[in-house]
């Protein structure tokens, strides 16, 4: 079964189509909504095709970890709901939720997106926490690009809330931004049959044969993930990445 | 006359916006959105439900899940996974909903409600029901009558429907009490509360939600109407 829908899916890619007409380094279209949750200090709605997703960010006071005293923290949570799929269910995080909320912290984390310098209140003591929250409304293909994008949103969306040392006020914003740097796009490469796709419809997802996430900024690249089973050749990594880097530029204009 | 902090009369609700058919890959779906609180559901089913020793050869079951986002509350982040309160929420709701649906010519199988509230201002169960009865009735299921839920209370005096969290954390004496009117039958299918009222201001309270509701039940009536002809009220 998935034999035959893979290769009737690499039928359309010899003539340089995808089932749903676009050409194979076409995304489907995206919008990008800031605002959309107003207790959150910033949020988004992504939309690429039906695949569509909320990311908001709330930020509280915490101890820093014992190895970073200086440095405020980062967390990216994922959470596949089950209203988005059939496939999805309820439960503790899967495997593939949480290698997703991995992706996409890595790529803020090591891209430096965020200052986290200035998130530092008190050496060792007292740190912003931000924390990134991404949930699926409807799934269909595409989710780590999307939820990457989506957390992008959100984090340049965040304001501070009001903290006078002692209390948070999470009634008074202030205007305040979180201090960004950088702006890491991820663009997922997936290989089938010999041909290089982008932004999979969960159709295409699931005939796939490998994917590569690239995760880049101004054209350097600051985290990899290599996903499903076939092996890729260095050929392969060499022309997914270039098509990562490409296309990362595209989908950065959309925030 | 008195008025409330967003200068709403008494027994006012707040601007309500609903659409059908928002999650593509569900069998039915809604979102609903009262003043703040906004509410999606998703619903799955009848399918066949697993692990097998759930499964009832009698009838099928009715599976209920609510969910806050992580970033939708006042306050803190809410800790993603089931709490305390979202299990008792989700249990409700089930309870609020099964009453009109019949499940007899379902048997082993589930039907799944999956409620998703990306931002909320109190009143968040009474939309998740409001939001789910309109995805069961979109995803074609045999209904006797809607759901039409809404928060009635006091604050101080006050008797109030659809309270907004500045009104439920007022001082004073506040009572919330959530309530699932059975719209045509006039029966409710979800009574909870907690605070401080006396009998006759409950009575009354229910009364004046009983009347609200039907409001609300229009609006369920027209999103579907909507949907099916081709339209949609979305703001």
């Amino acid at each position: 079964m998935r034999n035959d829908e893979r290769s009737h899916l690499i039928k359309f890619l010899e003539k340089g189509l995808r089932f749903d007409g676009r050409k194979l380094d076409e995304f489907r279209p995206i919008t990008v909504e800031y605002g959309v949750s107003k207790n959150a200090e910033g949020s988004s709605r992504v939309k690429f095709g039906d695949t569509e997703l909320f990311a908001g960010v709330k930020m509280s006071v915490e101890k820093p970890y014992p190895d970073t005293p200086g440095q405020g923290n980062l967390m990216v949570g994922v959470e596949l709901s089950p209203m988005s799929s059939p496939d999805f269910e309820t439960g503790p995080p899967s495997p593939v939720a949480v290698e997703l909320a991995r992706v996409v912290d890595r790529g803020i984390r090591e891209s430096k997106a965020i200052d986290t310098q200035k998130l530092c209140l008190t050496v060792g003591e007292k740190v912003w926490m931000v924390a990134i929250d991404i949930v699926t409304v409807n799934a269909d293909g595409g989710l780590i690009d999307a939820s990457a994008l989506a957390a992008l949103a959100a984090i340049k969306d965040a304001k501070f809330p009001s903290y006078d040392g002692l209390k948070l006020d999470y009634n008074n914003h202030t205007d305040e931004p979180l201090p960004i740097l950088k702006r890491p796009i991820a663009v997922t490469v997936y290989k089938v049959g010999r041909h290089f796709i982008i932004d999979p419809t969960g159709e295409e997802e699931e005939v796939v044969d490998a994917r590569l996430t690239v995760t880049s900024f101004d054209g350097k690249l600051c985290a990899l993930q290599k996903g499903d089973l076939t092996p890729l050749s260095l050929e392969d990594v060499e022309s997914m990445v270039s098509l990562g880097l490409m296309k990362a530029k595209e989908l950065a204009r959309h925030l | 006359m008195k008025t409330r902090p967003d200068g709403r009369k008494f027994d006012e609700l707040r601007p309500i916006s609903a659409k059908a058919g928002i999650v593509k890959n569900a069998d039915g779906s809604a979102m609903f959105k009262i003043g703040d609180t906004i509410a999606y559901a998703a619903v799955y089913g009848p399918r066949e439900l697993y692990p097998k020793f759930l499964q009832d050869p009698t009838k099928g079951i009715l599976r209920c899940r609510y969910n806050m986002m992580p970033f939708s509350g006042a306050g803190e982040r809410v800790k993603p996974g089931p709490s305390r309160r979202s299990t008792e929420i989700s249990m409700v709701t089930e309870k609020a909903l099964l009453p009109v649906l019949n499940l007899e010519d379902f048997p082993n199988a589930v039907v799944d409600v999956f409620i998703d509230l990306p931002q909320t201002d109190a009143g968040t169960r009474c939309a998740g029901i409001c939001a789910a009865s309109i995805a069961l009735a979109d995803a074609g299921l045999w209904m006797r009558e809607m759901v039409s839920s809404v928060s009635v209370g006091k604050v101080n005096e006050d008797i109030l429907v659809d309270l907004t969290y500045e009104e439920e954390s007022a001082e004073g004496e506040v009572a919330d009490i959530p309530v699932a009117y059975l719209p045509k039958s006039g029966r409710v299918s979800l009574l909870q509360m907690d605070g401080e009222i006396s009998k006759d201001e409950l009575v009354k309270a229910l009364e004046l939600g009983r009347q609200a509701s039907l409001q609300i039940y229009e609006v369920q009536k027209q999103t579907l109407l909507d949907k099916y002809r081709g339209e949609s009220n979305e703001e």
